[in-house]
């Protein structure tokens, strides 16, 4: 009895620490380049001829086409069914004819089922399809189903099924929604846009999502980096309202889902876990909005906001750009510099660089970043020992070894890394790496012994 | 226009890098050493500027031809050789025969780090591996003190210095060497030496400003204190370390001084004499050979605090750095074996209620 008060008062003054702090532990402070596009309001960009939806562009299931060959579609119109819970609807982000369904390269090089969509002669902006429901009326568990069907994912970059999250798993509750405006993403200013121009359309997804989840209040984590974000949604939240604004650290990954766990409610994820089972859900700011947008006019998810920069690009901003539209197309409209050499989707910490120009921006595509060859020229070539200066111990967000993880993956030692080192708890956020001096590929490292170490485990 | 421009390329995340490179954290060290290798020869003349380049030269030809051997490309341009060439020198009397500096050097290298597979696998500090055997190889050239600040330091060696190897020095001409030197008011004897042999204390203020004998570059700890300030500054060093290390020699022999401080020196001699500062600045802080944990940092350097007044005060040799130093390099593993910390998330231990 003694201890539990002791206990209790103890979570007390550590959460109150918290928030004052509003942290997490370790971490970096990568250049934020973010001025060249925070400026910038979000324009469209003209509908490209053709686009191509992969039936995987979310983590789980694959979606299932429900369209045929030289069927005739509508924009908003749904075109594949999700195949199974972990799993998403698709629609289509142009009107016009379908031209075949086959296989299309995605980000990670690997040819992956697609609906391939040829636009009309004269597209058109206003989306025909879906008719307006009264969200208000909605059940929490009509709100997941419409969630699901509007083809909703983590539009932060992990592309996760919206409605997944939105459902409270038996037996546990949620207290808290966090919102996530972190966007501590290098480059990347989308999030920054649509909290500044989408705000209405972001509160409305919130109280969803309050609604949903069942959860008394929610929790949007923003930057200090943004002040302007942070001092207009105060502006437009009315007083005792359950949503309310928490100005969080700039430090880099402040945005992961662990690290903002972290920093506001001060509880730790534990190892293997999900936020639920520490009572929280967690949601990116644009899959909200998006939500607050769709969900009334009962239409599904078919264009998002990219933020498009680099030096490598000529027009650098944040663009509405459709589902399925190719990165070629968007680069030659915004202009391809010649010394162009890389093109990376997301943002450089963790964005995976494209194997192609022809592969197609998918839901989870938050930025398109091009680097040119000077900038690539600018990075570390030589990889030297490991001089264990233990620079990558003081910045893992997860109080990981990376040092020695490396050492061991060197030698091949896969299984213990993971059994002794803890190998699953690295989200190859990066950090590590980006601190080396001795500039050792430590994630690449970890993401083969991961891939080793999973394909060990199928063999058995 | 994205037609016919040059292909693109594929990398791993993250795309972006801090821009301190090892290269980069060697060569400011050895810019952090040159005002100790200044002072140095300041102090000592020419022949601690001899005694430098030698054991410098010798260390990295030593890298140089242990790489060829091994097939492999040559290291020598991450300037950790050069490093070690320094520090080994530095820590030599400064009136040390040059051809045994040159036998350190290749000790430093070829036993204290190539054996252990170079660069960031060795476990002990490679200049101290070197003085280590200089000691127990030349034990009477190793405590051979020549006094600093003789007026003819800058155009006359120290006759030790050009012994020809194998054979011992002139001590005659040392004698008459050190001789003149006294009439200038000054002495050989180091103040660790003095203190544990004579019962003598040498004031502080010149243990601090560097006017007393001792290893070519342990001397002005101002100035070594100066010099590892930059490098803390800049994040090329682990503060913690040096301070722990200092502060706790503070904190031990100021327990001894209590008991009897006639017998005991007290801690701020303790501080700036022989090679505490050297050693704490820029021995200890070796990266490789020290741990990487932050509970293991301060475990640490607290264990070669204890262990360098332990040695001075009740061991039978004057200095007690250069195996405080090593002895901790040798449990480092272990220190770091114990003090991993808690990872983000791990299941707490739930105590019986």
């Amino acid at each position: 009895m003694d201890s539990a008060a002791k206990d209790g008062s103890k979570k007390q003054m550590a959460s109150s620490q918290a928030i004052a702090s509003r942290s997490f532990q370790h971490g970096i402070h990568p250049p934020e380049g973010k001025e060249v596009t925070q400026e910038k309001t979000i324009q469209r960009l003209p509908f490209p001829p053709e686009v191509v939806i992969p039936l995987a562009q979310h983590i789980g299931a694959l979606a299932k086409a429900i369209v045929e060959k030289k069927q005739e579609i509508v924009r908003g119109e749904a075109i594949a069914d999700p195949g199974g819970f972990v799993s998403v609807a698709m629609h289509a982000p142009l009107s016009g004819t379908v031209t075949k369904i086959d296989v299309a390269m995605v980000v990670s090089g690997v040819m992956t089922p697609a609906v391939f969509i040829k636009g009309g002669e004269t597209p058109e902006e206003d989306v025909c399809h879906g008719a307006p429901v009264d969200v208000d009326a909605f059940s929490p568990r009509e709100i997941v189903a419409a969630v699901q069907s509007a083809g909703l994912v983590g539009l932060g970059g992990a592309a996760f099924p919206t409605h997944v999250k939105l459902t409270v798993p038996e037996g546990k509750s949620i207290d808290t929604v966090i919102v996530n405006g972190c966007e501590c993403e290098p480059c990347l200013t989308t999030d920054h846009r649509v909290m500044l121009e989408q705000m209405d359309d972001l509160l409305a997804g919130i109280r969803l999502a309050l609604r949903a989840t069942g959860a008394p209040r929610a929790l949007i984590g923003i930057e200090t980096n943004k002040p302007d974000a942070i001092a207009a949604l105060r502006e437009a939240i009315p007083e005792h309202d359950p949503i309310s604004v928490a100005p969080v650290r700039t430090k880099y990954p402040q945005g992961a889902e662990r690290m903002l766990i972290r920093a506001l409610l001060n509880r730790e994820v534990p190892s293997g876990g999900l936020p639920s089972d520490v009572s929280a859900a967690v949601f990116n700011v644009a899959t909200l909005a998006q939500m607050g947008a769709l969900l009334p006019k009962g239409q599904g998810l078919i264009e998002r906001v990219v933020t498009v920069t680099g030096g490598g690009v000529e027009r650098p901003g944040n663009y509405v750009i459709p589902m399925g539209t190719s990165l070629r197309f968007v680069l030659d409209y915004l202009g391809f510099k010649g010394s162009a050499r890389q093109v990376i989707l997301g943002g450089p910490m963790m964005g995976p660089a494209a194997p192609s120009l022809d592969i197609p921006v998918t839901k989870g595509v938050s930025g398109i970043l091009v680097l040119t060859e000077d900038e690539l020229a600018a990075l570390p070539k030589k990889v030297f020992p490991c001089i264990r200066c233990g620079k990558c111990v003081q910045v893992c967000p997860m109080f990981l070894n990376p040092s020695r993880m490396g050492l061991l993956a060197r030698n091949g030692q896969y299984e213990l890394m993971e059994q002794a080192f803890h190998l699953n708890d690295c989200f190859e956020c990066g950090c590590c790496a980006y601190t080396c001096p001795s500039n050792i590929p430590l994630v690449q490292y970890f993401r083969m012994a991961k891939t080793a170490n999973r394909k060990r485990k199928a063999k058995k | 226009m994205t037609e016919g421009v040059a292909p693109i390329q594929l990398r791993t995340s993250p795309h972006i890098r801090q821009a301190v490179t090892t290269d980069v954290i060697m060569l400011n060290v050895v810019y952090a050493l040159l005002p100790v290798v200044a002072f140095a020869v300041f102090a000592f003349g020419i022949s601690a500027l001899a005694l430098v380049l030698v054991a410098t030269a010798s260390a990295v030809l030593t890298e140089h031809l242990v790489q060829k051997l091994a097939g492999k490309k040559t290291t020598i341009n991450d300037y950790s050789a050069v490093i070690t060439g320094i520090l080994l020198a530095l820590t030599l009397p400064p009136g040390f025969p040059l051809w045994m500096a040159a036998v350190g050097g290749i000790v430093s290298i070829a036993l204290g780090k190539a054996l252990f597979g170079g660069l960031g696998f060795n476990v002990f500090n490679p200049a101290l591996v070197a003085r280590a055997f200089l000691q127990a190889a030349f034990p009477v050239a190793i405590t051979t003190w020549s006094p600093a600040f003789i007026t003819t330091r800058f155009t006359q060696f120290i006759p030790s210095s050009l012994a020809w190897p194998f054979l011992s020095a002139d001590a005659d001409a040392f004698a008459a060497y050190v001789k003149n030197a006294a009439i200038d008011g000054w002495t050989g004897a180091t103040p660790l030496s003095r203190m544990k042999f004579e019962g003598q204390f040498e004031p502080v203020a010149s243990l601090f400003s560097g006017t007393v004998a001792g290893s070519a570059g342990e001397t002005a700890a101002w100035l070594i204190l100066l010099c590892g300030v930059y490098l803390a500054v800049r994040k090329m060093l682990d503060w913690r370390i040096p301070v722990g290390m200092l502060g706790s020699v503070v904190v031990f022999s100021l327990v001894f001084y209590l008991l009897d401080g006639t017998k005991y020196p007290n801690p701020f001699f303790m501080l700036f004499s022989g090679g505490l500062m050297l050693g704490a600045v820029f021995m200890a802080t070796d990266m490789v050979t020290c741990p990487t944990t932050p509970l293991g940092v301060w475990i640490y350097a607290l264990l070669l605090g204890f262990l360098t007044v332990l040695i001075r005060l009740k061991g039978g040799l004057p200095e007690g750095v250069m195996y405080a130093i090593l002895l901790g390099n040798a449990v480092t593993p272990l220190i770091n074996m114990y003090t991993q910390p808690r990872i983000y998330g791990a299941k707490k231990v739930t105590a019986p209620s």
